[in-house]
């Protein structure tokens, strides 16, 4: 008996001793070195993708998308959409801070509601009914065909930095209208943003809708 | 090019990228773990440990070193969650619950990787990079040693030894999980993933005002969670967030790191057991599930029934404009198939027949390829089982590589098998008797029962992916998941290293006219349907409930 203690408090003990060499390679050699070298080579990169507006102001990062909306008027209980600029993907999921309020954390998370879940369906049905009367201009009729799938659900993290070019494209008479731009240039901004899978086959083609906005906000700003 | 053949060209590209690697890595790993050489650092970090690693170990043995090891980690895991608090380099967090410090300690101990918390919101650098990744590494590095245990039961013979456990662990680690880590870190960091040290910082924002994110050694434990098959996200939306998996090429490269080593494995086995051809077949059978349920996957997501999905005109609830439907499929069955549980897109949205599919994937027992290690040694206790099935049919003792199937062989082949069925099926019903688990279901109806069954499937299974509606942080799921994380992977070990002795002590038996050749195409067909039956008619009362009530009403 006691020779079996003594084994298995041996066998603990060179257990808990292989644990902390390997804790010391791989929780602190390996990612320093990582570390390091990602720094060296990329530090854009591995410091989140932010970009500056044409003023040099950091306005995000490329990879995180943002919200686009107007001050929360009283009364209100969201924020409604600035419709001068292009729009994201809902985000319903997005989660919230509940564990460490005294931090206003950017939080990802998704919706989990299946196909057959009643808040679903009233937030899509809600979306398409939304999507298709702000995009509608004078002369541009939006059918509730035209809006892609996108444009009415939310993304896996809630952050999703893009849409989909149908639903860039279905944007451009609401937002040259908005901003005193003909359509033609603000097609050319799109197409111009509009990145296509890579090979030809990986991924799926998207416009990332931060930069769009800021490429948006520089050709305003010159043709004003 | 239509999304639909951008997915199946995306599909072509990874079985084309897996092909390429099999050969070299499956042999490099063979050599890894048959080696008599010690390299330097290998020997200062034996004489750290203070184990012999010539010492050849018999099946209790080498079972005594998995258990010490992961009962420390174990602990270790739990002590640093719960002192977070007082750690620095913690980004102020505050120290985890008990409950919750159990359940993600056992997590990630059971290379499950089950998440109660929100990464981004309770986790520090110490904790993420110090402790949880850690484990990354060393519990993928366990699973692949208690596999090549039980190869080495099947290739010896008159000995009942198994190798060392301590030589098994470190190896896996050093040669072959950090070399793929460093180089697959660095391309994620290339694609936009991030990796780095700050604290939460504010950035500026389009419209004014600022928003707070936090940095992280992010593209570092990407690689090893996807690598090691162990799926748990730096940030809550794991690899769905952008700063872990930024692009379409990110994508299909973190697919591929969490299929690598298990298809390559069946190569090692191949070589070890001296017959290239016997890893063929098993590499047979794991492909044929897996292209089977991507195609399977593809057609019902494209395809997009549910009210929801018929309204928005496609199933991107929970799915990333970047990935799309392809890119988001084949993820979800790779992870499911597997013991990753890293998820892309968030399952719980997807249709009810989708939801099916990666729920069947995990019940299937993750074999196909499965996880590290662990998809290697489930596959081998199914073609025990069907090579005992075709016995049967012909009255006769099976042999499986030269060895007799014989009583003490099938029972722990059998009792291999009830563990996970029998945790998954227990504590769901019984989440569904007691009063307050069903609080914690976002869903009603059959979606409701699936988060719960899908809960269980994924922890006893060591998957960790989630029908993420359900509210797990409560003491009865951080509880009761963590007991099923714990038993759903160490008793299967258990058996798997007992038969390894009980084979390895045998003496080959001769190969006649009679004994069922195990490399032919038609023993590939014989294991896909046995563990079509097994799953099936431990698991199809449970799916009817949920998944198929779902697909077929939408």
């Amino acid at each position: 008996m006691n020779n079996s203690v003594g084994n298995t408090g041996r066998v603990l003990w060179a257990g808990l001793r292989a644990l902390l060499v390997l804790t010391l390679v791989c929780g602190v050699l390996y990612p320093l070195a990582v570390t390091g070298v990602a720094q060296l080579t990329m530090p854009g990169k591995a410091n989140g993708s932010e970009i500056e507006d044409a003023s040099g102001k950091a306005v995000g990062s490329e990879l995180i998308g943002q919200t686009y909306l107007l001050p929360l008027k009283e009364g209100e209980e969201a924020a409604a959409p600035d419709l001068k600029w292009f729009q994201p993907r809902p985000s319903n999921g997005l989660g919230t801070n509940s564990v460490n309020t005294r931090y206003a954390l950017l939080l990802s998370g998704a919706t989990n509601r299946s196909g057959d879940n009643e808040d679903l369906i009233r937030w899509v049905t809600d979306a398409k009914a939304a999507v298709v009367k702000d995009n509608s201009t004078a002369d541009y009729q939006v059918k509730p065909s035209d809006v892609p799938a996108d444009a009415v659900t939310s993304s896996g993290s809630g952050l999703d930095p893009h849409i989909s070019p149908r639903y860039a494209k279905l944007q451009v008479h609401r937002v040259a209208e908005r901003n005193g731009l003909t359509v033609a240039q603000v097609e050319k901004l799109v197409a111009d943003h509009t990145d296509d899978r890579v090979l030809g086959f990986i991924g799926e083609p998207r416009v990332n809708v931060l930069k769009l906005n800021v490429a948006l906000k520089a050709t305003v700003a010159a043709e004003g | 090019m239509s999304p639909v053949l951008a997915g199946i060209l995306q599909l072509l590209a990874l079985v084309v990228a897996l092909g390429l690697s099999y050969r070299p890595l499956g042999d490099h790993m063979a050599r890894v773990y048959s080696s008599e050489k010690h390299h330097r650092p290998e020997k200062w970090i034996y004489k750290a440990i203070g184990a012999h690693p010539d010492a050849e170990m018999r099946w209790p043995a080498y079972l005594r070193g998995v258990l010490a090891f992961s009962a420390v980690s174990v602990l270790f895991l739990y002590l640093l969650q719960r002192v977070q608090g007082s750690l620095p380099g913690s980004l102020g967090f505050v120290s985890i619950d008990p409950d919750q410090a159990f359940n993600t300690a056992a997590s990630f101990v059971a290379n499950t990787n089950w998440q109660s918390y929100y990464g981004e919101q309770a986790m520090g650098h110490v904790v993420q990079t110090g402790g949880l990744a850690v484990q990354n590494f060393v519990s993928a590095a366990v699973g692949m040693a208690v596999a090549v245990a039980l190869v080495r039961g099947f290739a010896r013979s008159r000995t009942g030894e198994l190798g060392n456990f301590w030589a098994d662990l470190v190896r896996g680690v050093v040669r072959v999980l950090l070399p793929i880590s460093v180089i697959g870190a660095l391309v994620l960091v290339a694609c936009g993933a991030i990796q780095n040290f700050s604290g939460i910082h504010e950035v500026g924002q389009f419209t004014g005002g600022t928003q707070q994110w936090n940095g992280g050694a992010v593209a570092s434990q990407e690689v090893i969670k996807e690598l090691g098959t162990n799926g748990g996200g730096y940030f809550n939306a794991n690899s769905a967030h952008p700063f872990e998996n930024p692009d379409g090429l990110s994508n299909l490269f973190e697919i591929y790191l969490i299929l690598v080593i298990p298809f390559a494995l069946t190569r090692t086995f191949g070589r070890m057991v001296g017959s290239l051809k016997q890893g063929y077949a098993i590499l047979g059978t794991m492909a044929a599930i897996w292209i089977g349920s991507t195609a399977l996957m593809m057609w019902t997501e494209f395809a997009h029934n549910g009210t929801a999905f018929d309204i928005a005109g496609g199933a991107m609830e929970g799915k990333e404009t970047r990935f799309g439907i392809g890119g988001s499929s084949l993820f979800a069955v790779a992870t499911t198939l597997t013991s990753t549980g890293a998820v892309n897109s968030f399952h719980s949205s997807y249709t009810g027949f989708g939801g099916g599919i990666t729920l069947l994937g995990m019940q299937l027992g993750e074999i196909a390829p499965g996880g590290v290690g662990s998809g290697l040694y489930g596959m081998l206790i199914m073609a025990v089982i069907a090579v005992f099935l075709a016995g049967l049919m012909v009255g006769r003792t099976p042999e499986y590589l030269g060895k007799k199937i014989g009583t003490r062989e099938i029972t722990f082949a059998a009792c291999y098998i009830l563990v996970t069925p029998a945790l998954v099926l227990c504590f769901t019903a019984a989440s569904f008797v007691l009063d307050t688990p069903a609080h914690s279901m976002t869903h009603s109806g059959a979606h409701g029962f699936s988060e719960i069954l899908y809960a269980f499937t994924s922890g006893a299974n060591n998957n960790g992916s989630a029908f993420a509606g359900l509210n797990a942080d409560t003491q009865w799921f951080n509880s009761t998941l963590g007991i099923a994380m714990l038993l759903g992977r160490f008793l299967p070990m258990v058996f798997v290293l007992a038969l390894a002795g009980s084979l390895a002590e045998q003496r080959p038996v001769p190969e006649t006219a009679g004994t069922l050749r195990t490399e032919k195409p038609l023993f590939t067909g014989l294991l896909v349907g046995t563990i079509m039956i097994v799953a099936g008619l431990t698991y199809f009362p449970a799916l009817a409930l949920g998944p198929l009530a779902e697909g077929l009403a939408a």
